[in-house]
């Protein structure tokens, strides 16, 4: 599953890393394919169409579901986007009624929505102990996800409809990994949340002490005010964004 | 005749007119709503009295080149063509189309009429036209806000093509499985065209790719041959479902870089030497389509192959102007698939490149910029000697130039594109060419602003 631009993610991860000297190796995983979670640093799921959604969850539940909540639990960094997002909750929910088993990871459940959340989107999301960060991004997503009492969200919604337009409330979290219905694509212009990712791989591989060199992030800052911008312009900002560290 | 009709043409008609004097848009649009308000049946009634009928282009990339080369080589062949020119290619578009090309009483006066026509319009369009030939060239993802998914159009077009009548035929791209597929179980005639030099093959299916698995059992296609995206020559190696051999096919081909093409073609009607005008094997891929509904049609060899050597691109498609003395290359880009092959295509011109590159994000570019991270920019990298960036999402292809590998330090941003052109001209060294690459609507504003300058034409005048 890989449409919607989300490519951008690993674009945006490998990038990163190699501009500090980092080798970084991508790999992609199949339908079929064998996780080992110890050889992971990074794992990325994207979106997808229904149909070949239908196709991955069974493959997806059956042959590499165990490896990633082992990684998860072993505290490793993982990104799903839209369809990953929703595979990785509890089920998935269609039109027609049928009910789409995910591997329940996030506490989480998705149901087919009547009409499609369409748009650029601001949130403001609370990491433990950091203060506020905003994300920029685009959605454009009909499944409504609802979050179990214990799980917690990415972050509070300031523009555009989040989860399921109720809520307010933006994407899963559960250790290291984050779920989000934001496309974009989402990493390149949040850096902050990118070298988030890489700095929990690099602890989780060579230890507390790694920290990451700062990189020039003029141009992705620029792109980041300008969708702000850009949301604030068509009006649609729910609360004040000033407060919010970029 | 019938009263409510020769009402709708006449108001039609006048409104059409009365826009075009005032100077409010071209009038290819707003009269048609107008008409459909006034007789809904006024498509049918004009359609079902053209004599040769109609054709209908449809698809993701290349309808309005496709319809344009067709339109070529029916003039060519001495027929009167109605044709839906300026991509009017919503239902309006093409109402206003028959209403100004039919006399007061309704009746048409052309030969034959030319629709292109929006996808998700297609069904509509075959509904009321009822036309002779249906043309698709492919299914992409292209604006992922507009039409949701390709799946869904699939199905649209699959409906509305089992209900055409079993005089009509459909011809299809061979090469795209999505578009192949949509052949089985017709009760009009099928006619495949598709590529068989493999030559022109990619060293493997690239990113890009949404078609990668088999619509009947799931499981993923073998790529035999893969031009670009996902297509090519595929076959499911589980249930053993495959290309159709097309009836139409281009056996030889050469790729001349922003010049064009050379094709040979093998069909039914004999074989065909194009001398194709326009650049890169997306265009090859359109004029194989133009070529294969001229023999569909029973056009003679000889007009099919003179239409499209005298075809020159649509407006702002592909077009080479000169602007201030210097030469500009201007070439349209509408999602990832097209805009990465306008890139391979300037790539082949030899040396550095300098560009611009327009990123809009309005209802008719796409409002999802996300697309940009498909496109293989990474192409670029070490090959440029600047880059501006411009449009309401220009710090948006900023980013993505930056991680596609092209150093920060020759990349401008500036979001007016007056200035943006202005900076680029000034940039480009003399007798060297700037590559101009804008979505549609920013496309608009920077022919429209050469337009003014006396350099083009405007839209509607072509």
């Amino acid at each position: 599953m890989n449409i919607y631009g989300d490519r951008g993610n690993i674009i945006s991860l490998a990038q990163r890393a190699r501009w500090r000297g980092i080798e970084v190796e991508v790999v992609p995983v199949s339908l079929g394919d064998r996780l080992d979670p110890d050889r992971c640093d990074i794992i990325f799921f994207g979106g997808g169409q229904d149909k070949e959604q239908t196709l991955v969850a069974a493959d997806f539940r059956s042959v590499q579901a165990s490896a990633v909540h082992r990684f998860v639990e072993d505290g490793g960094p993982l990104l799903s986007i839209c369809g990953g997002y929703q595979l990785l909750g509890k089920y998935f929910r269609t039109h027609t009624g049928e009910t789409l088993d995910g591997i329940g990871l996030f506490d989480a459940w998705t149901v087919a929505g009547e009409k499609r959340c369409i748009g650029n989107a601001l949130v403001e999301c609370n990491f433990a102990g950091e203060s506020p960060r905003s994300l920029v991004g685009f959605e454009n997503h009909s499944g409504k996800t609802y979050l179990g009492q214990g799980c917690r969200p990415m972050g509070r919604v300031l523009s555009g409809f989040g989860n399921n337009g109720e809520d307010g409330l933006e994407g899963a979290v559960y250790r290291n990994s984050f779920g989000c219905y934001l496309h974009g694509s989402l990493l390149p212009k949040n850096p902050w949340f990118t070298d988030h990712l890489l700095l929990v791989a690099l602890q989780r591989r060579y230890g507390g002490g790694v920290q990451l060199d700062p990189l020039d992030d003029t141009l992705e800052q620029r792109a980041h005010e300008a969708v702000i911008a850009r949301i604030k312009k068509l009006g649609k900002l729910n609360t004040g964004v000033d407060h919010v560290q970029r | 005749m019938h009263p409510r009709l020769a009402v709708a043409v006449a108001a039609g008609q006048f409104a059409t007119l009365l826009s075009r004097r005032l100077g409010i848009g071209g009038g290819t649009t707003a009269p048609g709503h107008l008409v459909r308000v006034l007789d809904p049946g006024a498509v049918s009634a004009i359609a079902a009295g053209i004599p040769s009928g109609s054709i209908v282009v449809t698809g993701t990339n290349g309808k309005t080149t496709t319809s344009r080369m067709i339109s070529t080589v029916l003039r060519k062949a001495g027929l009167q063509v109605m044709h839906n020119r300026s991509g009017a290619n919503l239902i309006a578009g093409i109402t206003s189309t028959l209403v100004n090309g039919s006399t007061l009483a309704g009746r048409p006066k052309a030969d034959v009429g030319l629709f292109e026509v929006d996808e998700a319009t297609f069904p509509a369009a075959l509904q009321e036209l009822r036309p002779r030939l249906c043309v698709l060239t492919n299914l992409f993802r292209d604006q992922l806000d507009r039409y949701g998914e390709v799946d869904y159009l699939s199905r649209l077009w699959r409906d509305a093509l089992q209900r055409l009548p079993i005089s009509s035929t459909v011809l299809l791209n061979a090469d795209d499985p999505r578009i192949a597929d949509l052949g089985e179980g017709l009760s009009c005639r099928v006619l495949y065209y598709g590529v068989e030099d493999v030559s022109l093959a990619a060293p493997s299916v690239t990113h890009a790719a949404d078609s990668r698995f088999c619509l009947r059992c799931g499981a993923p296609y073998h790529y035999d041959v893969a031009f670009y995206s996902h297509i090519g020559h595929y076959r499911c190696l589980s249930c053993g479902a495959s290309r159709p051999e097309p009836q139409l096919k281009v056996t030889g081909a050469e790729l001349l870089g922003t010049e064009g093409s050379l094709l040979s073609l093998e069909t039914p009607a004999g074989a065909l030497n194009l001398h194709v005008r326009v650049p890169g094997l997306y265009n090859a891929y359109n004029a194989l389509a133009a070529a294969a509904a001229g023999v569909a049609m029973g056009i003679d060899p000889a007009a099919i192959t003179s239409g499209i050597d005298e075809f020159s691109a649509a407006f702002g498609r592909v077009e080479r102007v000169n602007v201030e003395g210097q030469k500009v290359f201007l070439a349209l880009v509408k999602n990832p698939v097209g805009f990465t092959e306008v890139l391979s295509t300037i790539l082949r011109d030899p040396g550095e490149k300098g560009v611009m590159i327009v990123i809009n994000d309005l209802f008719a570019d796409g409002t999802d910029v996300s697309w940009l991270w498909d496109v293989d920019f990474e192409l670029l990298a070490g090959r440029l000697t600047f880059a501006t960036v411009s449009g309401l999402r220009a710090e948006d292809m900023a980013v993505r130039l930056k991680y596609a590998g092209v150093d920060p330090s020759l990349i401008d941003v500036e979001s007016d594109s007056a200035k943006a052109l202005q900076i680029s001209l000034e940039r480009t060294p003399e007798g060297a060419t700037l590559y101009l690459l804008p979505t549609y609507t920013a496309m608009l504003e920077v022919r429209g602003r050469m337009a003014d300058a006396g350099l083009l034409s405007r839209f509607w005048e072509d």
